[in-house]
């Protein structure tokens, strides 16, 4: 393995894998949530970050951290607090966040539309030593707050009403969920970059309910489908000389393709074992029993 | 007996501009099962939901196992069950890994035990669901679905269940699992609110019922007296609780 000899492929590939594990891992909550579009949000605002980086020279991954993790605090603000207008004060946060990076990294005296370009679309053989150290730290929250406290965010997801009759602090919880998603998208910026970002969030996790079942491994597969993709695109952009983030989007969505297609036959069978399982069945829901409604009508 | 378990007084609630709730009195005593009935509209979902702290209440006082709402804390005494509707995610979810989200009222964040998993079982058992516990909740009927996340609020073991529309288009079979799930646990000292659209299969149970219009408590007494259907010969309806004497009231004046 050659590719290993080169020190910037091993950053990349560290790189790859940790964006592999944990784009998906926070992309399930997400998804559970019905806001599979919140992570390209998230990178609209980083990009503001990126751009405030270069301005005061400072490490573009941490300052993009840094400004997403406080776009995604508003984010979650606005969805308590502004509940008719949210859709409004959202798009006003993502094309600000976006318009900013592009102003600031033009006043950056370092700064050009082409490093801008490596932040959007992602730039693995450009990943530097302190690149990767921030990636790590970063990538280790994620996966301690995604892994350690799926119970609280899984129910918290799935049922908000009914998680807050639990006492679990939810408001908390949906921050967290907020800012682990942020901390996702610095993390992956460096990879498939911040356009391409909320795709890895979302396509694995689209791809493993194909064929699952439950959560728990729903969460396994979207994170094994994650880490092959990045790591299967990341050596093919080496030989190929092709952009690592596209192909890796790519990659996902092949990969969801062809689990769609085992997935169809896999789930009649399942179905006729179901019924083979339960004879008789149950009752179809539109037979709606008598007694559900009264004779004369009355709305008791 | 006597020991008031949900206690509201004079609660107002508004949605948007609107006033839903209009100084509402409402108490449910230990070991009582009480339904609220009232037509669409009439602010017994809203009521409830204020009871959980859902809806922002704007005067009044409501107290659960006597700790004013804002205190309370003991969430595990309570097991909640929303309309149906609520509690669906994006993601695959099995039957057991939806009632385990019930056993978080004892764990928060602590580490889910083996007795939290007998404790799921357990509870699974009781709604007779079992059998499909390693099923994907999206496989299931709109009835066995209500009956895990009944399960879910039992899960916990609380004192106190407050369902809302628990019968709402659930099928005659498991309508029946449901009244002898909530038989059980009144037998064993639960206490219960329920919002109904109807009385229904549920009727024996209910020693109270309280009747919403507008906002306002209309009816708080024994339950209406059955019209149509379950008043015909054969329907025998039993209310030991309700005191000698008392008036049925019609529930032809609702509507």
């Amino acid at each position: 393995m050659e590719i290993l000899n080169y020190a910037f492929m091993q950053r990349a590939l560290l790189a790859a894998v940790l964006v592999g594990i944990t784009a998906p891992a926070v992309g399930i909550y997400l998804v559970q949530r019905r806001q599979a579009l919140m992570g390209d949000g998230i990178g609209h605002v980083a990009m503001t970050g990126v751009g405030l980086g270069f301005l005061l020279s400072w490490s573009p991954v941490w300052m993009a951290a840094l400004v997403s993790v406080l776009g995604a605090v508003l984010m979650e603000l606005i969805r308590w607090y502004g509940r008719t207008r949210g859709d409004i004060a959202l798009a006003m946060l993502f094309y600000g966040g976006m318009a900013g990076g592009v102003m600031f990294i033009n006043l950056a005296p370092t700064g050009s539309n082409a490093n801008l370009t490596s932040y959007l679309f992602g730039s693995l053989s450009t990943v530097s030593e302190s690149d990767v150290t921030a990636i790590c730290v970063l990538a280790a929250f994620v996966v301690l707050v995604t892994v350690g406290l799926r119970r609280q965010l899984f129910a918290v997801s799935q049922d908000e009403e009914f998680a807050r009759v639990t006492g679990l602090p939810v408001r908390f919880l949906n921050l967290l969920t907020a800012v682990t998603a942020a901390v996702t998208v610095t993390v992956a910026m460096r990879v498939v970059g911040l356009l391409l970002v909320s795709a890895l969030m979302v396509v694995p996790v689209a791809a493993a309910q194909q064929l699952s079942r439950s959560f728990a491994a729903t969460f396994a597969l979207a994170v094994a489908i994650g880490v092959s993709v990045t790591l299967g695109g990341t050596v093919t952009s080496y030989y190929q000389d092709v952009p690592p983030g596209a192909t890796i989007v790519l990659l996902t969505i092949g990969a969801f393709i062809v689990l769609t297609a085992l997935a169809t036959p896999l789930a009649r069978r399942r179905a006729r074992a179901l019924a083979a399982a339960h004879p008789g069945g149950d009752p179809v829901e539109c037979a709606i029993p008598a007694s559900r409604v009264t004779a004369d009508g009355a709305d008791v | 007996m006597n020991e008031p378990v949900i206690s509201l007084r004079g609660v107002r609630a508004e949605l948007g501009a609107r006033p839903v709730l209009r100084g509402i009195d409402l108490t449910v005593h230990r070991g009582e099962v009480v339904a609220l009935l009232g037509a669409n509209g009439s602010g017994k979902s809203t009521a409830v939901r204020s009871i959980i702290g859902q809806v922002p209440v704007g005067a009044g006082e409501i107290e659960l196992f006597g700790t004013p709402r804002r205190r309370f804390r003991d969430w595990a005494r309570v097991g909640y069950v929303p309309q149906r509707t609520t509690a669906a995610g994006g993601v695959p979810a099995t039957v057991t890994e939806v009632v385990s989200s019930g056993r978080l009222a004892r764990t928060r964040f602590g580490v889910f035990r083996k007795a939290d998993r007998e404790a799921v079982r357990r509870a699974l058992d009781l709604v007779g669901m079992a059998d499909r516990a390693k099923d994907s909740v999206d496989a299931l009927s709109g009835g066995q679905h209500q009956r895990v996340l009944i399960a879910r609020a039992l899960a916990a073991g609380p004192e106190l269940l407050i369902m809302d529309e628990p019968m709402a288009g659930v099928d005659l079979a498991s309508q029946e699992v449901l009244a002898e799930t909530l038989r059980a646990q009144v037998a064993e000292g639960a206490t219960v609110l329920l919002v109904l659209h109807e009385l229904g299969p549920l009727e024996p149970l209910i020693d109270r019922a309280v009747v919403l219009r507008d906002g306002c408590v209309l009816h708080d007494g024994p339950p209406p007296e059955a019209v149509g259907q379950h008043a015909l010969p054969g329907h025998d309806h039993v209310h030991p609780h309700a005191p000698a004497g008392a008036e049925p009231i019609r529930t032809g004046l609702l509507s």
